[in-house]
């Protein structure tokens, strides 16, 4: 349960650690797009951005491994659309056939394209929950989202939610593990019979959990009460958030990928057309 | 002046039974308190009025001159004293240390250079320096706790009010949290309102209050207060653990002279004891 990695910061000092926040948020946005706009079966497009990733890696101090594991969290999701490309991609050439299954070369290859365009883009998200802490990550969105205030958008409420959220996620998965413990001593069995009672036996955990959180919530809002919050009115910012040189490094990286990938494109486009 | 005057408060929270009843109370600056009282008798309750988190129905909390009934004082109320609570996992606003103990700062308007002054003296004050840029989910209860201490700190709040702080930690969390509190009461003169059923903790106060069903039925020091035994234990309190085997040792024929609270009274009377005998 613990090693959910998705959405935990990692502690380092390093220059993706120091990058502005927004700066981050804008990258990684850029990078998604980068990543859908690869042209299909362009997997040199996708070499790029996994290099991408591998360097901003290297330059986050992150261990690889802890960003590979933020694919575990959706891993179900990943091969689930993997597999239906797989059997329900019915174009191309017939490699492999078994009774109704009928595996196609273009399905192979977009099973494949599915797979690697949704794991780059995990990679690249985790990136940068795992280099921002949830704090800048909020602040960073407050302050992109600013223009919205003006549309009576309440930006700052709106942050914290997020900021609380993102802190409150190894508690509640602590709470979570608890909870299943407590009713696993108690004769709760949550592995046998089929999906349905499988879901059905989930109503135990999910009670309490519910339960506990609204006493937490409770309990949260006394103790920010209690240290005099009172929204966003007059409220000053320890971290201020800066655009400096290293911004400029990420943004020309992510410019540098999207116009690698542009220029794939084309490429493609243009072997086809001469 | 009494930094904190409660005069006739009472407080119910469907307006049926009061959960603090007619209480009168004064605590000055320096002093450091222990209020204890079983399960139901109102401590948690008293905590909220003593920071204007509830509203007294009947009576008035006045704080270093601040009424906690009126919204516009009740910041500077807040300022004043600051609660600390049981759960240190409901109390941490942030996911890092800093950013957690900034967030009461912030909310005062305060400016940067001197929040990350502020900073430094709470994590000092705790003596949690090295987590400064740490995750508090990887810290151990007694450490989370004194970062929530710490960040009621950065408010530079004249009273610490411990409600039930140390009921979640196992002992040695206990210790870390209530040695800040002595130092903090010691070093920088603040007020120390220690809630709690632990009698161990009781001992090293200045004052105790008993409460029961809402109302402050003893109050006086240590030693006056477990002197009065049988009415301590119809209130269904214990009494220390050293005070309690003091008692079955004089029951027993051996005499000791003292009255003891604390492990060191009962180690030293001990001693008085068997040196009489030599003689």
């Amino acid at each position: 349960m613990k090693d959910v990695a998705f959405g935990q910061y990692y502690p380092a000092t390093s220059f993706v650690h120091k990058m502005d926040a927004r700066m981050k948020i804008l990258a990684v946005i850029a990078y998604i797009v980068a990543v859908f706009i690869v042209k299909q079966f362009q997997f040199m497009g996708f070499a790029l951005c996994l290099l991408f990733v591998l360097v901003a890696t290297a330059f986050a101090k992150v261990p690889f491994l802890r960003v590979l594991k933020s694919i575990k969290a959706i891993l179900f999701l990943i091969i689930l659309s993997g597999i239906l490309q797989l059997f329900f991609n019915t174009s191309g050439k017939v490699i492999f056939e078994w009774q109704f299954i009928k595996i196609t070369d273009v399905g192979l290859l977009n099973a494949g394209f599915i797979i690697a365009r949704i794991s780059l883009v995990v990679l690249g998200a985790s990136l940068l929950t795992l280099t921002t802490s949830p704090v800048e990550l909020a602040d960073g969105i407050e302050s992109l989202l600013y223009p919205l205030k003006f549309i009576k958008f309440p930006v700052h409420e709106f942050a914290l939610i997020m900021s609380i959220a993102l802190r409150f996620i190894p508690t509640l998965l602590e709470e979570t593990d608890r909870i299943i413990k407590a009713q696993k001593a108690r004769g709760a069995d949550f592995e046998s019979g089929n999906i349905f009672k499988k879901i059905k036996s989930l109503i135990p955990i999910l009670i309490p959990l519910l339960i506990s959180s609204f006493r937490r919530a409770d309990e949260l809002a006394d103790a920010m009460d209690a240290r005099c919050y009172s929204g966003s009115k007059n409220r000053t910012r320890y971290k201020k958030l800066t655009f400096t040189f290293r911004d400029l490094i990420g943004f020309l990286a992510v410019a540098g990928l999207i116009t690698g990938i542009v220029f794939l494109n084309i490429s493609g486009f243009l072997a086809v057309v001469l | 002046m009494p930094l904190i005057n409660l005069e006739n408060v009472s407080f119910s929270y469907d307006n049926n039974i009061d959960v603090i009843k007619n209480v009168s109370l004064s605590i000055f600056e320096g002093e450091y308190i222990a209020v204890i009282g079983h399960n139901g008798s109102g401590k948690s309750t008293l905590a909220k009025l003593f920071n204007g988190l509830i509203k007294a129905q009947k009576g008035k909390v006045v704080v270093d001159g601040f009424d906690c009934a009126d919204k516009k004082q009740v910041f500077e109320v807040r300022k004043r004293v600051g609660v600390v609570f049981q759960n240190p996992d409901n109390q941490l606003i942030a996911s890092i240390v800093e950013d957690d103990i900034a967030f009461g700062p912030e909310n005062l308007g305060v400016k940067r250079q001197e929040i990350g002054k502020r900073i430094d003296f709470a994590l000092s004050a705790v003596g949690m320096q090295k987590f400064r840029k740490s995750s508090p989910s990887r810290l151990s209860g007694g450490q989370k706790q004194r970062i929530a201490i710490a960040g009621v700190l950065a408010l530079n709040p004249k009273v610490l009010v411990l409600d039930e702080s140390t009921a979640m930690l196992d002992p040695q969390g206990r210790n870390e949290v209530l040695e800040v509190a002595k130092k903090l009461n010691k070093e920088q003169k603040t007020t120390i309102i220690n809630i709690t059923h632990y009698m161990d903790e009781v001992v090293n106060a200045d004052r105790v209050l008993v409460l029961n069903k809402g109302e402050v039925v003893l109050s006086g020091t240590p030693k006056e207060i477990f002197a009065k035994k049988d009415k301590i234990r119809s209130l269904g309190l214990e009494l220390p653990v050293s005070t309690v085997i003091a008692d079955e040792l004089k029951q027993n024929g051996i005499d000791l002279n003292s009255e003891v609270l604390t492990e060191n009274d009962l180690v030293s009377s001990l001693i008085g004891w068997s040196e009489g005998l030599c003689k």
